[in-house]
């Protein structure tokens, strides 16, 4: 397997030696920035195109199909016309968390993108509590979304800044705790660890009957947090027009709908780090045959791979599912999910601490 | 006419009976009350259609009732000869439906109504000038011209309320208390399907109480056709309920020929059912897939339409438009069957089956559609009668109402079908009726599709049609409901007073009552199985 950390030695030691220790680590950050926007643009319009076709091939339709060969341009257009259209001025709002809300909530993606494990050896920090960080950033998106609603002064977008935050605490602790229940198998928080600790088999398979249902509760939970259908609640289009959003425009409004892709590709990448193995190929014990070739696939390709997939899971239940009601969709958090979840929590803890894991 | 004779004469001795097509009964304005709860007592306690008229020497209404035991249809005449400050008394107690429709009587006529609870305008600016329906009204451009701003919310509405000595005094009424979150749901948003507007109160995700405010696409169709020839008003009843034009222009058109006593052959009427029937599946699979997108799962949407196409395409062959048809003429059709016409219908009987299947796959079973639908929305039968509200929507309150069965038209007489009724209540059973009603719909074209008989589409009919002195009223069942045509001739070529009566604003009407309590998302789940077309609420 190609470790990516020969290559970004090299750079901070070729760096290094013409350059003091200070403006090696500036330079080096700018280039990390650049390099996570670059890959950042380039997702979102990947997704944006993967689920028009997706949910074109889903409803009898073909997609985007006319801005270049296979409509592949056609979110480049899009992007640039959401680039170049105007920010409309509304009265009587307060303009400065207004103009904020935007920010946070791609701050919130943005950073929780950065923990993300890429391929071997490809992955910008990594630290002991990784897993914690990850979910302690995303949770400011929320906050974004509950102040785009209130600044609005619109009483649509602040229904749905109040469906947002109840669904969003309420879902947070599932997520967290599917989390924990992983945590509690590898024993350990930092991505890398994680990583490395399903290099023989994949967690999900490790961990067998607990750690699949905490897939699924983290597959339902993470489909609530990023606001996408069946929850799509806080922007539900035939109630709330577009939720709390729907007082923004252009760039603005960009900003949003590019963070809730991302958000789409950071729940589907945890839950490939958590559960399949993050880039790890698929390895089974004895079968070293089998495993050397998984290993020629690249790893960038394996994590990619993956988190595309578990995405468009996300993108079949959006265009399948009907909307459930607000009511309904927190009795199902705290009713349902949550005992579950405890449960499973108790249960990982009996398969850890007698080793009935693989 | 002996029936209504001893029904009416126990309480009102001085009622006038006249000679007409139903019976009818002239009832001064002091008995009226007391004659609508006797009516209503002996069974007739549905009013189909509630109609203003000027007739010249006085201003007055036409009650048309029928039987829900019999389904027998009798209509009261109440009248009242002060032009300044014209009042009858309201009925809006005994029939619900009354609530919305005398305002309608209000709007356009300026007759009040005694003890409506809230008497304000419904289709028109509450800064209009004058009653437009009445025949001394002032055309004058100057009156009432564009207005470019914006009415104010009229939370202030008067009830005209008469005490036990018999005097009327005016009681100011307020629409929304000065604390209540009063949220705008349309006129323009993705799920009213039109431009219709609820102002909705809202205490959190709870819904308090609802005021329907109606009119952004009132087009004055009724005062139109009070000026055009009987041919000319036809293509009017293609954009109304556009979804149902086939249906709209089959009552319009056996109005008229009822009146001219002449009868479409038989080739006609069998067309006529068959495409009425192609229309009906055409709407409810449109109504299943908004249903399901305004519920969120949008890929029904496609599959609907997918099924949908394929009617407009067979219909677009024959009759040249795929919305607004202009097909049926009075006497019969204006041109023949396409050839085409036949063999495709039967393709779309042999596809129907499947797709149908597919739709109960995708969206049916499912347990969120279920638990949005489910209780969710209950509509009594009592208050489906009280209301008025006929159609599929009554038929899922366990209310047999159905006109092709109860008072049948044209050739459904002769068909085996059944009448698809459920007694669920909820919006569930609304939408289970629908789907259902698509099964019928296909089982009525089987039987005719091959038994076309051949021979004329169009009776002969006079060049110019006079209607001699008269008033008719007809009814079909249109997709939504029971959907009715009052004409009132005074032997000229154009229509003293037509008065067009959809189910459409008796189903927004009931909005208000079977939503309070739930949450904003079922507003929108309750407003979806209902299946209003705003045109058809406007006119």
């Amino acid at each position: 397997m190609f470790d990516f950390s020969i290559v970004t030695g090299w750079l901070d030691s070729l760096l290094n030696s013409f350059m003091p220790v200070w403006l090696t680590t500036v330079v080096e950050c700018v280039l990390i920035g650049v390099v996570l926007l670059l890959a950042y643009a380039l997702l979102a319009l990947f997704y944006i195109y993967f689920e028009r076709k997706l949910c074109g091939a889903f409803q009898c339709r073909l997609g985007p199909n006319r801005v270049g060969p296979f409509g592949l341009l056609q979110s480049f257009a899009d992007m640039f016309k959401i680039l170049i259209k105007e920010l409309i001025p509304i009265n009587n709002i307060d303009k400065f968390l207004f103009m904020l809300a935007p920010y946070l909530v791609i701050v919130a993606s943005f950073a929780a993108f950065a923990v993300l494990p890429w391929g071997n050896g490809l992955q910008i920090i990594d630290f002991n509590i990784g897993i914690f960080f990850l979910t302690a950033v995303s949770s400011i998106g929320v906050l974004g979304i509950l102040l785009a609603g209130w600044s609005s002064n619109n009483k649509f977008t602040l229904i749905g800044a109040l469906r947002s935050g109840a669904q969003m605490v309420s879902y947070e602790l599932s997520i967290g705790l599917s989390i924990m229940t992983i945590v509690l198998l590898s024993g350990t928080m930092s991505v890398s660890g994680l990583v490395e600790g399903q290099k023989d088999l994949w967690f999900i398979f490790q961990g067998h009957i607990p750690a699949i249902i905490a897939f699924i509760i983290y597959m339902i939970a993470g489909t609530a947090e990023t606001n996408r259908g069946p929850f799509d609640l806080p922007e539900a289009e035939s109630e709330l027009t577009a939720g709390y959003h729907t007082e923004y425009s252009g760039l603005h409004f960009g900003l949003f709908y590019l963070a809730e892709y991302l958000n789409l590709f950071i729940v589907s990448g945890v839950a490939t780090l958590l559960f399949f193995g993050g880039w790890m190929p698929l390895h089974i014990p004895g079968w070293e045959g089998f495993n050397a070739v998984m290993d020629c696939i690249p790893s960038v390709i394996w994590f990619l791979a993956k988190a595309i997939f578990l995405s468009s899971i996300i993108i079949w239940f959006k265009w399948t599912f009907p909307r459930l009601r607000i009511d309904q969709l927190l009795a199902f958090e705290w009713k349902y999910l949550l005992p579950i979840n405890l449960f499973n929590l108790v249960l990982m803890l009996l398969v850890v601490a007698f080793g009935w894991h693989f | 006419m002996a029936d209504i004779k001893d029904i009416i004469g126990k309480v009102c001795p001085d009622a006038v009976y006249e000679e007409n097509e139903r019976p009818l009964a002239v009832v001064p304005d002091a008995k009226w009350h007391d004659v609508a709860v006797a009516l209503k007592n002996a069974s007739y306690d549905w009013l189909i259609a509630l109609v203003g008229e000027d007739f010249g020497d006085a201003l007055g209404c036409m009650y048309y009732l029928k039987s829900t035991a019999d389904h027998s249809i009798i209509s009261v005449k109440v009248v009242t000869t002060d032009r300044e400050n014209p009042m009858i008394h309201s009925v809006s107690d005994i029939w619900k439906v009354a609530i919305n429709e005398e305002r309608e009587v209000y709007d356009f006529f300026g007759i009040k109504f005694i003890n409506h609870p809230d008497m304000r305008r419904l289709f028109l600016r509450n800064d209009w000038v004058g009653y437009p329906l009445r025949k001394d009204y002032d055309m004058n451009p100057d009156l009432n011209p564009v207005r470019l701003y914006h009415e104010e919310p009229d939370d202030a509405s008067v009830s005209y309320q008469e005490g036990a000595d018999g005097k009327i005094t005016a009681v100011p009424v307020k629409v929304f208390g000065d604390n209540e979150f009063v949220v705008n749901i349309g006129p323009q948003h993705p799920a009213t399907h039109g431009v219709l507007r609820f102002r909705t109160s809202l205490d959190g995700e709870e819904i308090k109480k609802i005021d329907l405010v109606c009119g952004y696409i009132h087009r004055g169709i009724e005062k139109l056709c009070e000026n055009l020839g009987y041919p000319q008003t036809i293509h009017f009843y293609d954009r109304m309920d556009y979804f149902s034009a086939l249906p709209n222009e089959h009552c319009v058109c056996s109005c008229i020929e009822k009146a001219l006593g002449v009868e479409a052959p038989r080739r006609a009427q069998v067309v006529r059912v068959i495409c009425d029937e192609l229309s009906r599946i055409a709407s409810h699979l449109l109504f299943f897939g908004t249903f399901c997108m305004d519920l969120g799962a949008t890929t029904a949407l496609f599959y609907g339409l997918r099924e949908r196409e394929t009617i407009l395409n067979i219909l677009e062959e024959t009759c040249g438009a795929r919305m607004s048809f202009n097909y049926y003429t009075i006497g019969g059709l204006r041109a023949d069957i396409h050839e085409t016409f036949i063999p495709k219908v039967k393709e779309l009987l042999a596809i129907m089956p499947k797709a149908l299947k597919e739709y109960h796959q995708l969206v049916t079973g499912n347990v969120i559609f279920q638990n949005r639908l489910k209780h969710v929305g209950i509509l009594s039968r009592e208050d489906a009668i009280s209301y008025g509200i006929g159609g599929p929507s009554g038929r899922a309150s366990g209310w047999a109402n159905d006109v092709r069965k109860t008072n049948p038209y044209a050739v459904y007489g002769e068909l085996d079908f059944e009448q698809v009724v459920m007694d669920g209540c909820d919006s569930f059973d609304r939408y289970l009726v629908r789907m259902k009603e698509i099964e019928q719909s296909m089982k009525i074209i089987e039987q005719l599709i091959d038994n076309i008989p051949e021979g004329e589409f169009c009776a002969k009919v006079p060049k110019i049609i006079k209607l001699p002195v008269g008033h008719w009223y007809q009814e079909v069942e249109a997709c939504r409901g029971a959907f009715g045509v009052y004409i009132d001739s005074r032997g000229e070529k154009t229509p003293y007073r037509m008065k067009v009566n959809g189910t459409c604003l008796r189903l927004a009407s009931i909005v208000d009552l079977i939503t309070r309590g739930s949450k904003i998302a079922d507003l929108i789940t309750i407003g979806g199985s209902l299946d209003y077309i705003v045109p058809d609420i406007d006119r």
